[in-house]
């Protein structure tokens, strides 16, 4: 008894890398470094009205070793660098960012001595988010577009993509 | 009032006051540096003037004097509603006496003054920087940093010392509790562990770190850090025109934005003397509430999560968002609104806002009652919260506490009632107060203050007439259309407000209201041009936070969770 593989509605065929990142797009843990106003926002898009549950992405882990896609949520001083450095370095591959807000981004409206410009001079950064905060819905939409980029990557060459950039 | 005030402390004082002034209607005195400290312990134990609490300490460089620092204590009694600004003037590397020995409070914002402008305190118990990091080189307020030179930091600060984590036991008074008398050393620091919180942490709500010395899982020491949410408000602020400030203020206290928008723009009109519309003053205490309101559901929601209540939080968090529908439409974001003007509103309600806002509130009540029901006598909630984080009311008002914490502990300011503005002196409100200041009672006076706001908001829809929202004054308000295309002097008004922005009088003020978690300030130093020559902050949280290793030491690290969680601690006006 049990599953034989003599019939062929018993099993499909697939290429080892769609199945893998068909695994990964749609169970993706998050960890929200949240440091400012976009953190708000960030839990609005956790409860119920907006529900990041329905993309997969529900599990919220406060802890950068058991999740894989960094939320930088929040504008990010230089007092704040190494530590957003360390989480990311503490984060086990594959992983992701997404920059949340302008301020992660870029350094938004604070173009000053306190903020760092950008988060892409410390991590490597997957997506970037517009808006101050951005809406959940266009979080989400980031979060959709990520999927799509996982679906699309190779799986053995995760490590080799991620360089930290030689500036920081 | 004020004037009195500074005949007491003139005749005191007496030859080493340099000048008084009452400019605006704030009693502010100068005196000499060395008077300073007798100055300030007069101003406090005085029983005519009796000022308890130290608001803030302000400093102010003028890079073309000699002495080249002001540095401003601003105070504020409780009992005779007396405020006093006290003044003196340093040049560079010249020490301050500190009054950390006079008020609690004062520790932390002379730390601040020395970080920004570098002026020294003699014996401060703790001069280190505080909103910059422990690499950074220089002294950013002043006006020869430039404003965009950033520092990169490399290595995260160690907060307790060697020493401390060596010597904790002995150095805080604790004796461990082991049968053997013969301990050695490296035991010692074996049994007490060090335990860093933050600045990512899920607990924290923001950027705070707090590092702690751990015997079992009962605090002993512990040692707070802030800074990490340094956006520069203050020197951005010099950047900009005073209309370009509203949108930095709304990521100050970023939780209740519209709070703060209000506040900035009444410390602004103050300088200026500008009567607003009544139509105007309406909504802004409307939408005022509305942030208070919003505020409260979030810090309670999230304190409730931190001990482990999270259906509280989805509760509150989906009345949240009705009032996000609300806040959305009616200026175009659901969380750094900027819906204020300098004499004015960014643009009037929307058609069909009450009845909208009256359904929202509807479903925020709804929420209240259902958290209220599930924890106000819930035995593990209590168990968790009565007792916890409390602290006398001396001891808040020395802290300089102010806000639904200080209420909390039984005390009644509320500058809403205690100096009215905006027209507050005219509404039917409570001020709910707590009795032993813990976080039961934290929770529950936020709650019933959520309850005192909604009342507020309907009696302000009640009054709302059609009018206009804009004041007259021509110095603040675009002239209208035809009188721009058909005058030269409606031309030229228009073109001024456009290219040079508002112009502010010289002079110094400090506006004041009641912000979600206290008394926000503005102290405001203009030359007339454009752009503020300094705005100052008093962030009702940055007192508070200050007294947080104080208020956990002894208790569990549960413990503290909680007590951070009710103290709603919000790292974008901590900061700033």
């Amino acid at each position: 008894m049990g599953v034989t593989l003599d019939e062929p509605q018993n099993y499909i065929t697939t290429k080892l890398r769609q199945a893998v990142n068909w695994g990964r797009k749609y169970s993706l843990w998050p960890m929200p470094f949240g440091t400012a106003c976009c953190a708000i926002e960030f839990m609005g898009v956790v409860s119920s009205f907006t529900d990041i549950s329905r993309f997969g992405a529900e599990l919220v882990r406060f802890s950068p070793r058991q999740s894989d896609l960094l939320i930088v949520a929040g504008t990010i001083s230089y007092k704040q660098a190494p530590i957003l450095k360390l989480v990311y370095e503490q984060m086990a591959e594959p992983k992701w960012v997404i920059a949340m807000g302008v301020c992660a981004s870029s350094g938004g409206f604070y173009n000053n001595y306190g903020t760092v410009q950008g988060i892409d001079t410390l991590i490597p950064t997957d997506m970037y988010v517009a808006g101050c905060p951005p809406t959940p819905e266009n979080l989400l939409h980031a979060l959709v577009q990520l999927q799509e980029q996982i679906d699309r990557e190779g799986i053995e060459a995760v490590k080799e993509k991620r360089r930290v950039p030689s500036s920081a | 009032m004020s004037r009195r005030a500074l005949e007491h402390i003139a005749s005191e004082i007496g030859a080493d006051v340099v000048e008084t002034s009452d400019e605006l209607g704030d009693a502010s005195v100068t005196v000499r540096p060395s008077a300073l400290h007798r100055t300030l312990e007069f101003c406090r134990d005085d029983p005519r003037l009796r000022c308890d609490l130290l608001l803030d300490v302000i400093g102010v460089d003028y890079p073309d004097r000699a002495e080249r620092f002001d540095v401003i204590y601003s105070m504020r009694s409780l009992s005779t509603g007396e405020r006093v600004r006290v003044k003196t003037r340093v040049a560079d590397g010249e020490p301050v006496s500190t009054a950390s020995d006079l008020w609690n409070s004062a520790n932390w914002a002379e730390r601040e003054v020395y970080d920004l402008y570098g002026v020294p305190f003699s014996d401060h118990p703790d001069l280190r920087r505080i909103l910059t990091h422990h690499e950074f080189k220089g002294h950013a307020l002043r006006k020869d940093y430039p404003i965009e030179k950033g520092q990169m930091c490399y290595v995260p600060e160690k907060l307790l010392t060697d020493e401390e984590i060596r010597f904790g036991p002995q150095l805080y008074g604790r004796t461990m509790d082991r049968s053997d008398a013969v301990v050695e050393e490296e035991e010692i620091s074996s049994d007490y562990l060090t335990v860093n919180l933050g600045p990512s942490h899920p607990a924290t709500h923001g950027a705070l770190r707090i590092e702690a010395l751990l015997d079992g899982e009962t605090i002993i020491h512990s040692k707070s850090e802030i800074g990490y949410l340094h956006r520069c408000f203050e020197k951005e602020s010099e950047d900009h025109t005073w209309q370009q400030i509203i949108p930095y203020t709304d990521r100050l206290n970023y939780v209740s934005a519209l709070t703060n928008n209000v506040g900035y723009v009444l410390a602004v009109e103050k300088m200026m003397a500008i009567e607003v519309p009544e139509r105007c003053q309406t909504i802004r205490v409307l939408v005022a509430e509305l942030g208070r309101i919003m505020d409260h559901l979030v810090c309670v929601g999230t304190n409730l999560v931190d001990i482990g209540a999270l259906t509280n939080f989805w509760y509150f968090f989906n009345a949240r968002e009705h009032l996000y529908t609300v806040v959305e439409r009616m200026c175009g974001e659901r969380l750094t609104t900027s819906y204020t003007r300098i004499g004015g509103l960014y643009r009037d309600l929307y058609e069909g806002f009450e009845d909208e806002l009256r359904h929202s509130l509807g479903k925020v009540e709804e929420a209240i009652g259902e958290v209220t029901a599930l924890v106000q006598r819930n035995r593990i909630f209590m168990d968790r919260a009565v007792g916890i984080g409390a602290i006398s009311q001396e001891d808040a008002i020395n802290w300089g506490w102010t806000g639904p914490c200080l209420r909390a502990t039984g005390v009644d300011y509320d500058v809403r009632k205690a100096s009215p503005y905006g027209g507050y002196e005219t509404y039917d409100f409570d001020i709910p107060v707590g009795e032993n200041g813990d976080v039961y009672d934290r929770v529950l006076c936020r709650i019933e203050e959520m309850y005192q706001s909604i009342g507020i908001v309907n009696q302000a829809m009640d009054r709302l007439k059609p009018g206009p929202i804009f004041s007259e004054d021509r110095r603040v308000t675009m002239p209208p259309k035809d009188e721009v295309y058909n005058s030269i002097e409606g031309m030229m008004n228009h073109f001024k407000l456009v290219f040079e922005g508002i112009q502010v009088p010289a002079g110094e003020g400090y506006g004041f209201s009641e912000g979600a978690n206290g008394e926000l300030g503005f102290f405001i130093v203009s030359d007339g041009s454009g752009n503020p020559y300094r705005i100052k902050v008093r962030p009702p949280c940055f007192p508070i936070f200050s007294s947080f290793t104080e208020l956990v030491k002894g208790h569990m690290v549960s413990d503290a969770i909680a007590t951070l969680g009710g103290l709603n601690i919000i790292a974008g006006e901590l900061d700033r």
